[in-house]
């Protein structure tokens, strides 16, 4: 079913899609169907499982499911320290 | 607690927020900026965040290193923004009764803090040429 999601790039991704952020209507029931439905736009030859998501500001699993009006963030690998 | 800072960070001035009556060690860990890395020369770093997330994911690695360890208190503040070569990136400080716990407790978050906090890190490097740390083919993209 289609959702209406807010996405919110970062870092390599924003840059890679040249905004911050989309509202977007996507056929997507996980954050995993998020990511590869989006892949050309956030540039991810990094696999999915070195990036990262949280949904309405909480870490998520790639399993977890999105709903109408959740705001997705996508996290490209992170390097912190 | 767990902060992030677009100022320059200055360790002297944290520790004594870690004093405590029961404390017989204090541990911390710097990491500083470095003038290369994998065998390019790097001219500087920029740091970005998503700081409510970092914070909050910061918070539950301390948390989780005072449920591991019988420390007394920790703490980490991460920079953000520019960072000139020898600038102190991130800053953390654990006391506690015995050294074994204080070493063992830095450690983990300093670790923890580097895989799991939305930070990421963009070198600039003299050449003129950047890229995002960890992520050389996506920004290869950009």
């Amino acid at each position: 079913m289609s959702k209406t999601l807010t996405v919110r790039y970062f870092a390599a991704f924003r840059e890679r899609a040249g905004i911050d952020e989309e509202i977007i209507t996507l056929a997507a029931d996980t954050a995993r169907d998020v990511f590869e439905l989006l892949k050309t736009r956030h540039g991810s030859s990094e696999p999915l499982r070195h990036c990262k998501v949280a949904i309405n500001d909480e870490m998520a699993d790639w399993d977890a499911p999105v709903n109408d009006g959740d705001t997705i963030l996508l996290f490209p690998p992170v390097a912190g320290g | 607690m767990m902060r992030l800072t677009g100022e320059i960070i200055r360790p002297d001035e944290l520790r004594s927020s870690l004093t405590d009556p029961g404390a017989g060690a204090y541990a911390s860990f710097e990491g500083w900026i470095r003038n290369q890395n994998e065998g390019q020369a790097v001219l500087r770093l920029e740091y970005e965040s998503y700081e409510p997330l970092a914070v909050k994911e910061g918070e539950r690695v301390l948390k989780e290193a005072a449920e591991k360890f019988p420390i007394l208190k920790a703490e980490c503040l991460h920079r953000v923004g520019l960072l000139e070569i020898g600038e102190c990136a991130v800053w953390v400080g654990v006391s506690s009764p015995h050294r074994d716990e204080a070493f063992e407790a830095c450690r983990y978050i300093i670790d923890q803090v580097k895989v799991r906090l939305p930070i990421w890190k963009k070198e600039h490097y003299v050449d003129g040429n950047s890229g995002w740390v960890n992520c050389e083919r996506c920004a290869a993209h950009g």
